[in-house]
Order: structure tokens, then C-alpha cells, then sequence
């Protein structure tokens, strides 16, 4: 689930932090209460917690991912989004953020649920599936796209769930999330303009970032 | 430590155990604000001798891999205490001890102890040594049962806890485990009613079986067959006897005699019985969220995928009490095929969550 990112995701030249990170890390209230689902290393919980004085929580999939987060001191337990979240009790967080996993999840639908019922918001990030590039590989070579931002063969790529922008919006209408913002990053990992329409999003963003809260 | 007539140790059966005394070690130095105390509580059979040559057998600490300079637990920064649990019988009070009111051995009059008991006397040790708040309690299986216990009756005095390959209860088959051993004991005709120390008997047989019985529990039938699969020992044939043909037998039967010469019979009943009645839980209505609520105390759980004593799920039971606290945990399950034994072996990637969890707990309690 850590790290089974679509594109190389693109990093501030200045920190050295990940801008989708920054990006997330902006949407979070100071000190408040985070869990971070796929947390990975533990990058984005770090950053959240000197930045933002977050009591942040994580669970990882991978055991070096747990090591590499206990050694930085942050509470992670190894676990699977799919069915751990599950124990976890309603408004226990302030946020749960799912951060380029949901694609990796088996059941993304109830994924989401429990991330809107555990947390009072939820925040997700996922490369979007519906980006140019994808469609012209699959509209010219007739192929599921490998290339170097997305190095897996059909058969063996962890991420088995891609959605576009717009697929995810339709889904938070479905669970009765409310869209409080809605980012795309493009390639560069830039937010794009607010004022475009979805379709434009839905082509040139390279990866959505969501923050939604339960209706 | 020695407690004397006015400080009884007060136990879960109602009793008041006076005098007592609680046998320790420690390695390191205490530091000026006294805030760099490591317990480490020790197993079914250990003892306080974690990090130095044990004076019974002669073998080296039982967690060399684990405590020591350097080490994960490093007895360069940290105060590092480990006593022998009330119950036991390496120099804390026991069924061994001598009963004042009739100058003869406890055996069975030697009230039951429990899990709380054995923190309690610890808790009395740590007043004594003067440390208000241990840093990080430590321990695996029964240990870890103390640590948990550590961590619901005096939460405040915990800042870090480290529970590994241990359960918040003990279960219906390991009640069993347990019974058959106690069995194996009470039927050896040399324990003669728990009176064995004053009719100048020993019940080393029936001993030995618990302890071959107990010994497969603590193992992996991956562990088992790669280390001895159908060998012969010192064979090359069956011999149509019930001599110990096979290595795994003569390995047991090893293990059964040399535990036998360190270790009291009644001890083994009385601390396997400890182990029965914990239930964290039901000090809390059934509640394991509930014992933790509030707590300020940083975990870190550990389990092995191997073992089938105290499996993962028995761990995760603990995590997803402590996350409905809304505690600050930490929890990885080590790839191992050493059953529940792991926990004493060389296992990098339990030292690697081990140093980290207490280097960042370190940190943040400001110890160098």
C-alpha cells in the first residue's frame, strides 16, 4: 500500500517535501487529532506533526514502514486499511487522510465509509487515471499503461482499483460525502487553477486531492 | 529488598504477605533527575538475571541480545531494574520461602499470586529505589502481561510501555497448556502434597514433563522440524524401544532435566497459575478500551508470526483497545518461524522497532 504511487510524486525544491504533501498538510487544522491510513515512512505524518502540532496516528501495510515510523517516533501500528479500519470507533479523529492508497484498497467504497465515519473529515489523494497521457496509451497502444510514473504490469500492480477525478467525485456523491475543497496537482505537482471546469481536471490533473466531510 | 512486618505486600486472595522480599539487578546508572529507569519483567521461568552471568546455571542473561551496552535496551543511558516476581524462586519471596508463623517452607499455604501481585512488588521496589516514573517498562509473554498490567494500574508512573508476544488475557487453550504441567507435578508421588522441601523429596520427574510439554508450546512445527525433523540420535535405527530414538526426544527430555535443577516445582505451579487469572479486561467490565482510558503511556506492541501461544491476533486485541483509548500506539508483527521463543532470539527486525520506539520515547523524555 506505502509508496505505490502513480506518478513520481513531485517535491518542493526548497524543503525537500512533497508537494501533494504540503498541499494536504495545508488542509489540516493545527493541533489536531490525524489518523493517516498507508502512512508509509511516515513523511507525511512527520510533517504534519512539526508543522501543524498534530497528535497523529498511523497504520502501514509494510513492516519497514512501521520500523522507519517507530524510529521516528510516531505511533503506527502494521495493519490494512481494508480491514482494520473497521476497528477503529466513530469521531475518533479530526481527520483521516488517505494518501495515494485508495487505488490499492480492495473495497475503496467502504474504505471511504469508515474514513467518514472515523474522522469528522477525510482527506484523499490518488493519481487520476483519467489523466491524457493514460488515455492515449490505452487509446493508441491498446494497452493497460506501463511507463516510468507507473512501472507495473496489469498483473502485478498493487494499485487494482484506478479511478479519474471524476469516477471519485461520483463516489463521494454515493457515500453522501460533502466535497469541502477539491484540489488537482498537475504534473509538476502544482494545484491547477480553480476556475477550470472538472473536465479540464479530470484530463490534465495528474492526481486529486479531496477534502470531504460526512453530509 | 527486604519488607518488613509493617510493610506487607496486600494480594488479589485478600492476603497480607509479611515479611517479604523482592530479589533484583540492575545495570547502568541512575541519572540526576532519575528519569532513565528501564523495568524489565521477566517470563514464566526467567529471572531477575537478564544481563549478567546467572549464579544458578552459569549461563549467560537470558535478553543479552536485548539489554546491554549498546544494545536496544542500552545500559549506557538507561537504569536498567529486573526483579524475580513475587511467586518466584530465585530470592523474592515464594513458595519455597520460609513461612515465619511455622519456620517451615510455604508450599502450599503460600497464598495464589497474581499478574497485580507481581507489579505490586515491583511498584513497592521502585519506591524504595526512589524512581517516581520508570521510563519504559519492558517484557515479553508473561512479562508482558506484567507490562500491560504496569501500564493499567499505575499509568502515570509509565511513560513508555513495550509488551511483546503477550496477550491482555490468557487463553482457554493456554489455561490448558498450563494444567496438563501442574498435573504432570501434583502426580509425581515426590511432591508429596507440595510438602516436598520437608520430607527431603523433589518432584523432578513429574517437573521435567511440564516443562517438555510447556517447551513444545514455546516452539514452531517449522522451527521443530528444521532443527531436529525425524533425525535419529546417535543412531542410525529405530531401536524397537522407548528409548529416546529421535533427536526431538532426547532434545526434550534434556530440556525437562536440566530446568528441573534450577527451578521450584510449587513456583512453576503457582506463577503458570498468575498467568491463568489474567484478564486485564475484567477488572473493567469486560472492557480492555476502558483500562487504558486516558492513558499518557506510549506503546509499542510486538508480536511473532510463529507463535501460537500468545498469536498475533492476541496482540492486535491490545492495539485496537488501545486505539479505541485513543492511546499512542505502536505495533509491528516480526516475521519469525521461531514461535513464541522469538522474543528471546536474534531478531533483527524486533531489535530495529525496539531501539526505535525507545530511542524517539528517549527524545521526547529528554534523556541523552
Amino acid at each position: 500500500m506505502s509508496a505505490s504511487t502513480f506518478a513520481l510524486p513531485a517535491t518542493d525544491t526548497m524543503s525537500g517535501h512533497r508537494l501533494d504533501f504540503l498541499l494536504v498538510t495545508d488542509m489540516v487544522e493545527p493541533g489536531s487529532r490525524v489518523l493517516d491510513v498507508g502512512c508509509g515512512d511516515g513523511a507525511l505524518l512527520s510533517l504534519l506533526r512539526d508543522r501543524k502540532n498534530v497528535d497523529g496516528r498511523g497504520i502501514e501495510i509494510s513492516r519497514e514502514g512501521v520500523n522507519a515510523c517507530l524510529a521516528k517516533g510516531l505511533p503506527v501500528i502494521q495493519g490494512d486499511a481494508d480491514t482494520d479500519l473497521a476497528d477503529y470507533p466513530d469521531d475518533a479523529f479530526d481527520y483521516v487522510i488517505l494518501s495515494q492508497t485508495i487505488q490499492a484498497t480492495r473495497q475503496p467504497r467502504i474504505v471511504l465509509e469508515h474514513l467518514l465515519r472515523i474522522g469528522r473529515r477525510a482527506i484523499v489523494s490518488f493519481p487520476n487515471f483519467g489523466h491524457w497521457r493514460v488515455r492515449v496509451d490505452l487509446a493508441l497502444k491498446g494497452r493497460m499503461p506501463v511507463t516510468e510514473n507507473l512501472p507495473y504490469s496489469w498483473y502485478d500492480t498493487p494499485n487494482i482499483h484506478f479511478c479519474t477525478i471524476r469516477d471519485f467525485v461520483e463516489l463521494c456523491r454515493e457515500v453522501g460525502a460533502q466535497m469541502e475543497k477539491a484540489v488537482a496537482l498537475n504534473a509538476g505537482g502544482k494545484p491547477m487553477q480553480v476556475s477550470l471546469p472538472w473536465w479540464v481536471w479530470n484530463l490534465l490533473g495528474d492526481q486529486g486531492v479531496f477534502l470531504l466531510k460526512r453530509k | 529488598m527486604r519488607f518488613g512486618a509493617d510493610e506487607p505486600l496486600m494480594m488479589d486472595s485478600g492476603i497480607a504477605l509479611a515479611p517479604w522480599q523482592i530479589a533484583y539487578q540492575t545495570y547502568g546508572t541512575l541519572n540526576a533527575d532519575r528519569s532513565n529507569a528501564v523495568l524489565i519483567c521477566h517470563a514464566l521461568t526467567g529471572d531477575q538475571h537478564v544481563a549478567n552471568d546467572n549464579p544458578v546455571t552459569g549461563k549467560p542473561g537470558w535478553w543479552l541480545t536485548m539489554v546491554g551496552p549498546g544494545k536496544p535496551v542500552d545500559t549506557n543511558r538507561f537504569f536498567v531494574i529486573c526483579a524475580n516476581v513475587i511467586g518466584g524462586c530465585m530470592g523474592t519471596t515464594g513458595p519455597a520461602s520460609t513461612d515465619p508463623t511455622t519456620g517451615q517452607p510455604y508450599a502450599l499455604n503460600f497464598p495464589v499470586v497474581t499478574i497485580r501481585d507481581m507489579v505490586r512488588a515491583q511498584g513497592a521496589l521502585i519506591d524504595r529505589l526512589g524512581i517516581e516514573t520508570l521510563f519504559c517498562v519492558i517484557g515479553g509473554s508473561m512479562g508482558g502481561m506484567q507490562v500491560l498490567q504496569w501500564a493499567a494500574s499505575y499509568s502515570h508512573r509509565v511513560f513508555a510501555a513495550l509488551p511483546i508476544a503477550t496477550a491482555a488475557r490468557h487463553s482457554a487453550q493456554n489455561i490448558a497448556f498450563h494444567e496438563v504441567g501442574r498435573q504432570a507435578v501434583m502426580a509425581d508421588p515426590d511432591w508429596r502434597g507440595g510438602r516436598y522441601l520437608l520430607e527431603g523429596t523433589r518432584p523432578s520427574k513429574g517437573l521435567a514433563v511440564a516443562r517438555m510439554g510447556a517447551h513444545i508450546t514455546y516452539l514452531s512445527e517449522v522451527a521443530l522440524h528444521r532443527k531436529f525433523g525425524r533425525n535419529f540420535q546417535d543412531r542410525s535405527a529405530p531401536t524397537f524401544s522407548f528409548d529416546a530414538d529421535f533427536q526431538i526426544e532426547s532434545y526434550l527430555r534434556y530440556q525437562g532435566i536440566s530446568f528441573v535443577e534450577r527451578f521450584d516445582a510449587n513456583s512453576y505451579l503457582y506463577v503458570t497459575r498468575a498467568m491463568d487469572y489474567f484478564d486485564l479486561a475484567a477488572e473493567h467490565g469486560g472492557s480492555l478500551a476502558k483500562v487504558f482510558k486516558g492513558s499518557a503511556t506510549r506503546f509499542c506492541v510486538i508480536s511473532f508470526t510463529s507463535d501460537w501461544l500468545f498469536p498475533t491476533s492476541d496482540s492486535r486485541a491490545i492495539v485496537h483497545a488501545l486505539n479505541a483509548a485513543a492511546a499512542s500506539v505502536g505495533f509491528v508483527e516480526v516475521e519469525s518461524d521461531k514461535g513464541h521463543d522469538a522474543f528471546l532470539l536474534e531478531e533483527p527486525e524486533m531489535f530495529a522497532a525496539t531501539r526505535g520506539f525507545i530511542d524517539a520515547a528517549a527524545r521526547v523524555r529528554g534523556i541523552a
